[in-house]
């Protein structure tokens, strides 16, 4: 069994390893704008803010949806977990924002650790059904033990410290912004390289082929526990990121169209490549507050629009279409056109 | 000498039907063993008990002499039993490379890391392009898996099980479904697996049988039926009557 590969093949196949791991040109381009863009719209600050938070939660989902394929109705649980974690720890004195990230996070993780058990098995429904259950036990629960949340009014009275005692969150929203957008963009690498791992690499073996996978050596159940605890833990820091800068927590941070929200961005934005939930959520939350700017009471109407479209012409048609229309400016070749764009979605719905 | 495989009265009930029967088997280190039997003899109830896909109803299985009975699949494969399938099982959308190259970091251990790269474990990389130059899949190594031709999507089906040197190697009828003009390709690999492993082929195609296997077993419902030497059981009158027989395709 001592073959040797050819040198040729051994240096192609590093290379198209290192390849698919390394920084992409449009990486640059989503990246570098980013904190400039405060500076374009100073009246935007919360939407913006709204926006990284939204992004951090829909790359949580995309870590077990779109790597693992564990679908989730339920994904709020941990959101709401994490900012109820930060905002009853601010509400007590302990308002420094990076140990109410640190708690929220921890306890977003520890409550997916210990949830992840009952998604191992079964089919997609099935999941569907009991995070879609776990996500109103933990609603039910909050509502109930209202001396410590706030129940239906809301947990009031939190005092949030400037972050490191420098950087106080102000009314203009631009510290929020660049809080939330670091917090994110940290998540975010962090994510990255877990994907392109081994274990990230082992996660899209699970998701492809869970049987196979198991004959390759593969612990299968407890690689999608530790993806589920990770994913748990960075939607808990998006929970917490909302608690800290909003300086409020209210059941809505536990109610279930949060969490369809974010499967919806995943939707828009496309799984299984990280950047979706980032695409996603500019696209979902500009659409909200331009449509809702418009028609404040049917914003929902076009949005919905929008969902069946996509789910019915299926992403990747509509931008091979976008593709085909740009094949038609001048010094454009149409085939790469038309493939740029799909390289992105792979896992359109 | 220990048996590397072995199993003592294993059996498997579906419901009222006896799938797997009393089957006491052995595997020799080294053997090139067939297992044969008509279409429902229970060949592949027999391949998913020892590989730990289904539980037995009862029995033993003995992997190198310790008893894995109760193991997990993973558990058994990191012990070095590996089988293909009879119909692919691949990630079709990963790449041959990326696919073997997983596969090989995970015999090494290396494939649960967090922040490494896959591209930086060198042995791992060595594993993968030598058997993507082995299996003939060089030029085929970043295409997706769902994209190549179906002849070299079994040839991956059996790279991938070689990947984390197993020592027994279940072959479940790995040329089935292969165009006549690509079974040559799958006949040499197979004739040239490694000495060292162990290999149980079960298979349909009477030539790859013959040419390649110094022990055959033949199975009818669920039981052992016979045993021997490629001749012996070509010159048993029963053998001959229940499967190798005109029309003996049941």
């Amino acid at each position: 069994m001592s073959g040797e590969a050819k040198p040729s093949t051994l240096e192609a196949a590093r290379a198209s390893l290192m390849r698919s791991a390394a920084l992409k040109p449009f990486e640059y381009l989503v990246w570098l704008p980013l904190p400039l863009l405060i500076f374009l719209f100073p009246s935007k600050a919360f939407l913006l803010n709204e926006i990284a938070i939204l992004a951090l939660f829909a790359v949580s989902l995309d870590l077990i949806l779109g790597f693992a394929g564990i679908v989730s109705l339920g994904h709020a649980a941990f959101f709401g977990a994490g900012a109820y974690t930060a905002g009853i720890l601010a509400a007590n004195g302990f308002g420094a924002p990076l140990l109410g990230l640190a708690a929220g996070g921890a306890a977003a993780a520890l409550l997916g650790f210990a949830t992840s058990f009952f998604i191992l098995r079964g089919s997609d429904l099935t999941r569907l059904m009991i995070t879609l259950g776990l996500q109103l036990i933990l609603l039910e629960l909050a509502n109930r033990f209202s001396g410590l949340t706030g129940g239906t009014d809301g947990l009031y009275g939190m005092t949030v410290d400037p972050i490191a005692g420098l950087f106080s969150f102000d009314l203009t929203g631009q510290t929020a912004w660049f809080y939330s957008l670091t917090v994110l963009f940290a998540a975010f690498l962090f994510a990255r390289r877990l994907v392109h791992s081994p274990f990230g690499r082992s996660l899209k073996a699970v998701k492809g082929n869970r049987r196979r996978a198991a004959f390759l050596g593969i612990d299968t159940n407890r690689r999608l526990v530790a993806i589920y605890t990770v994913s748990a833990g960075l939607a808990g820091l998006a929970g917490v990121l909302l608690a800290q800068t909003t300086q409020f927590v209210s059941l809505d941070v536990l109610d279930f169209h949060r969490s369809a929200e974010v499967l919806l961005v995943l939707v828009i934005g496309g799984t299984g490549y990280l950047y979706g939930g980032i695409f996603g959520a500019v696209i979902f939350k500009l659409m909200q507050d331009w449509l809702s700017g418009m028609t404040p009471q049917y914003w929902q109407f076009w949005i919905g629009l929008l969902l069946v479209a996509i789910v019915l012409v299926g992403r990747e048609r509509m931008t091979g279409g976008l593709g085909r229309l740009a094949a038609f400016l001048p010094g454009r070749p149409a085939r790469r056109a038309a493939k740029a764009p799909a390289a992105g979605g792979e896992d359109a719905p | 000498m220990t048996p590397v495989l072995e199993t003592i009265d294993l059996s498997r009930r579906f419901g009222g039907l006896t799938a797997t029967d009393h089957v006491s088997f052995s595997l020799e280190r080294g053997a090139r063993h067939a297992l044969i039997g008509p279409n429902g003899a229970g060949k592949t109830t027999f391949i998913n008990l020892l590989t730990g896909a289904l539980r037995p109803s009862g029995g033993q299985i003995r992997l190198a002499g310790e008893d894995v009975t109760r193991l997990a699949p993973d558990r058994r494969v990191k012990r070095g039993l590996s089988r293909t399938f009879q119909i692919n099982q691949l990630f079709p959308e990963m790449t041959p490379l990326q696919a073997l190259a997983l596969a090989a970091a995970e015999a090494r251990g290396t494939g649960a890391a967090w922040f490494s790269s896959i591209a930086a474990d060198e042995p791992a990389l060595a594993r993968a392009a030598e058997l993507l130059d082995r299996f003939g899949l060089a030029e085929f190594m970043d295409e997706p898996t769902s994209r190549l031709p179906y002849g070299r999507q079994r040839l991956l089906e059996i790279a991938l099980s070689l990947a984390g040197h197993p020592e027994v190697l279940l072959l479940d009828e790995p040329a089935a479904g292969v165009p006549e003009e690509e079974r040559a390709d799958i006949l040499k690999i197979v004739a040239a697996l490694p000495e060292e492993v162990t290999i149980l082929l079960i298979e349909h195609d009477m030539d790859l049988v013959f040419s390649f296997a110094e022990r055959i077993t033949v199975m009818v419902n669920g039981a052992i039926f016979a045993a021997g030497t490629p001749a012996e059981i070509e010159a048993d009158r029963r053998v001959r009557e229940v499967y190798l027989g005109e029309g003996g395709d049941e």
